[in-house]
């Protein structure tokens, strides 16, 4: 099962190649990792999307816990309760009328935003979940799409629980 | 105080109570050099190749319990040192390895002699540091022996640019005296509830097992081992990394276990009920089949890491700690709690296990004509009084050495068990010769072992460390050859040695003294002479049986009682 793990590290250089080594070495599979700086810029916080039975996701959260660069983890999926937000830039054909309409009106659907527009193309915004990004890509013509890009997940768990110091 | 950063190492190193530095001098690591040739609190052991440094340091370490601490320089230096950086990993134990690196600003240049070193470690280190500012020298080294040295040891590497040590560059030095790391608590406290469940398992057992491995040597645990063993009466079984911390040879003790282990403790093993491990990791060699281990009993598992929990065999009672306080809580509790362990289902328990034991899985043939290496063990056992520190190479010698040389106290059995490094066992030696300086140390080995690192005669002829090399000369490499003979129908590929070294000449050739022993009723008599040789290192070259194998055998992939033994006519 896809689980989100979330990490607080020292911002050092070469703590994300831990991580990354980490994984490759004892055969995890990685599906999607972000990192970025935190309000405390000693710290930087990765989010992991990764999958396995539950023995697997056991010791996958003990063995990035290990990590001495780790200092708070948290399996947002195992803990319940928790948003999930992705981030995607979709470049679509958009060279005729048709098109046109039909590419703004599945944006409103998804609750996308146009950001660019040419004669020829437009550029989507769209967040949620990775299954919602999924259904955008379905409901366009496949060869209308000209370029994908999407952040990985990030996630947050709800209510009071935090991933802090 | 105000230091430049050679002389902040070296200062640092003296202030931490650092005896030894296993090193070799390069570019990148002049300037520290320089700083050493002017003090003469820690004393400098020049190997004669980098793995030798890291063996070195790494039998030190094993054999006092105190850190290893290595020192080389960039690139070569670096990437020479990695197997012996491995094979602390695998053993969890303590390093520091300082390695020189290219000055800050050639960085990713490709500069002469500069390889990533903290990429290349990373896989095999319990953590590395690159030091970016001279001023980070003193706490980053302190980082480095509080991360090697606590919670679950291992090896840590300190890559230091040219640049940081230079000597004209001063700066204010103190000794950090202690520090805490907010991403790192290798302190845990013991769950009481979990003691409390762990104590009923244990006194509900009908057929119980104490299966023991390196954490109860890493932890210094074995007299608390030894309390609790006996308090219950119950059978234990060691690991190859666990010898000696339950004596040998006792009643309770059933011997080691796993591929070589004796028939009684991997029966054992494979009938019991409750299996109590205890700093031990569950590795294939012991394992064998996993859907076969131990099908019947519930798991109690003591270990101070929580990854090992689990990671190969589902644990029922996992116990997070360090395994000598666990047992001292685990000790008073079965006092408290007013039980007492099932003493008929023990009873019965002991006859199973005593009808084993007579199987005396162990024999060989004592009429041989040809030296057996099992009996060049058993002689080395008698000549030593069992008083000897014994490293050893990776192979066949290394099983004849674990089930025939007697441990009775832990850190004694030095040896690659995790990542079976040939060419351990002499540079090994050469470091718990240094740490143990009135001991008797002796390195059995093989001649295709000895070879990877014979190098180090000349370390030890440097050192005056009056080594006794044991090697079992078969001119095959045992292990590989048994393996063919097993299973690849003796196709013998690539596993006999077609040219040899004189040793005896070679050991000459050094400094030391050679003796070869061809016939086994000189056995007993070499090995006499050769102890009695108290200042000299004395290689002893035994031409044993070339087609031994080592008995018994649990193939790879099999189960506890799936176990091959030898037939003796």
């Amino acid at each position: 099962m896809q689980h989100i793990i979330s990490l607080l590290m020292e911002n050092e250089s070469g703590a994300l190649s831990r991580v990354a080594g980490l994984f490759s070495a004892r055969g995890y599979n990685i599906e999607s990792l972000t990192v970025a700086p935190t309000e405390d810029e000693t710290l930087s916080r990765m989010t992991i999307v990764t999958s396995g039975s539950n023995e697997i996701i056991e010791q996958i959260n003990k063995q990035l816990d290990k990590l001495i660069d780790v200092v708070k983890l948290i399996d947002i999926t195992a803990n319940g309760d928790h948003i999930e937000r992705e981030l995607m830039l979709i470049k679509v054909q958009a060279d005729s009328s048709e098109k046109r309409e039909e590419v703004k009106r599945q944006a409103d659907i998804f609750k996308g935003r146009i950001l660019d527009v040419t004669d020829t193309t437009y550029i989507i915004e769209l967040t949620g979940e990775g299954s919602k990004l999924d259904g955008f890509i379905k409901a366009m013509d496949k060869k209308d799409i000209l370029e994908t890009v999407r952040s990985g997940a990030t996630g947050i768990t709800r209510g009071e629980t935090c991933l802090k110091l | 105080m105000e230091l430049s950063g050679d002389d902040i190492f070296t200062q640092f190193l003296k202030d931490e109570g650092v005896e030894y530095i296993f090193g070799y001098p390069g570019g990148a690591v002049l300037h520290i050099y320089d700083a050493l040739f002017r003090q003469d609190a820690v004393k400098h052991i020049l190997v004669r190749h980098e793995q030798g440094a890291t063996h070195a340091a790494d039998g030190y370490a094993r054999s006092t319990g105190k850190p290893g601490v290595v020192l080389v320089t960039s690139g070569p230096g670096a990437t020479n040192a990695v197997t012996g950086i491995a094979t602390a990993y695998l053993d969890s134990i303590p390093l520091v390895v300082i390695t020189g690196q290219v000055t800050s600003a050639f960085i990713g240049s490709d500069a002469f002699q500069e390889v990533d070193s903290v990429g290349i470690t990373r896989p095999c280190v319990k953590h590395n540091f690159l030091v970016k500012d001279v001023k980070d020298l003193a706490i980053t080294l302190k980082k480095a022996f509080y991360v090697a040295t606590t919670g679950r040891p291992g090896p840590v590497v300190v890559d230091i640019p040219k640049d940081i040590t230079d000597p004209h560059i001063k700066i204010p030095y103190e000794y950090p005296e202690s520090l805490e790391l907010r991403s790192y608590k290798p302190v845990v406290e013991v769950q009481a509830p979990q003691i409390e469940t762990a104590v009923d398992a244990l006194l509900s057992a009908k057929r119980p097992m104490i299966y023991s491995g390196g954490g109860s040597v890493l932890s210094n645990a074995s007299n608390e081992l030894r309390t609790f063993t006996r308090q219950l009466g119950y059978p234990i079984t060691q690991t190859l990394m666990g010898l000696g911390a339950y004596p040998d040879p006792d009643p309770l003790n059933v011997g080691m276990l796993g591929m070589h282990g004796t028939y009684e403790a991997n029966m054992a093993m494979h009938d019991c009920d409750v299996l109590f491990a205890v700093g031990a990791r569950f590795d294939d060699r012991v394992t064998g089949d996993l859907e076969q281990f131990c099908p019947n009993a519930k798991v109690i598992h003591i270990d101070i890491d929580p990854a090992s929990i689990s990671k190969n065999v589902h644990v029922d009672i996992p116990i997070i700690g360090d395994v000598k306080q666990v047992l001292v809580e685990l000790s008073n509790a079965i006092i408290a709690s007013k039980r007492e362990p099932d003493a008929k289902a023990l009873k019965n328990w002991w006859k199973q296990i005593k009808e084993w034991s007579s199987k005396d899985c162990l024999r060989y043939d004592r009429n041989s004509a040809l030296i057996k290496p099992q009996f060049v063990v058993e002689k080395l056992y008698e000549v030593t009084g069992g008083d000897a520190f014994i490293t050893s190479d990776v192979g066949q010698h290394q099983m004849f050495a674990a089930q025939f040389y007697k441990f009775d106290e832990p850190r004694r059995w030095i040896n690659s068990g995790g990542l079976g490094t040939m060419g351990f066992g002499l540079p090994a030696a050469i470091g718990t010769q240094l740490g143990n300086p009135d001991a008797t140390v002796a390195c059995v080995t093989g001649e295709a072992s000895i070879q990877m690192c014979i190098q180090e005669l000349a370390t030890a002829f440097q050192y005056s460390t009056p080594i006794k090399v044991i090697n079992l000369n078969n001119r095959y490499m045992g292990m590989v050859r048994q393996w063919q003979e097993f299973f690849y129908e003796s196709r013998y590929s690539q596993s006999y040695v077609e040219a040899l070294p004189d040793f005896v000449k070679l050991a000459e050739a050094y400094g030391h003294v050679g003796i070869r022993i061809e016939k086994p009723e000189d056995v007993e008599g070499a090995l006499k002479e050769a102890f009695a040789m108290k200042d000299r290192l004395v290689f002893m070259d035994f031409i044993t049986d070339q087609k031994e194998n080592v008995y018994p055998m649990i193939a790879a992939g099999k189960g506890h009682h799936e176990m091959h033994e030898r037939e003796l006519a």
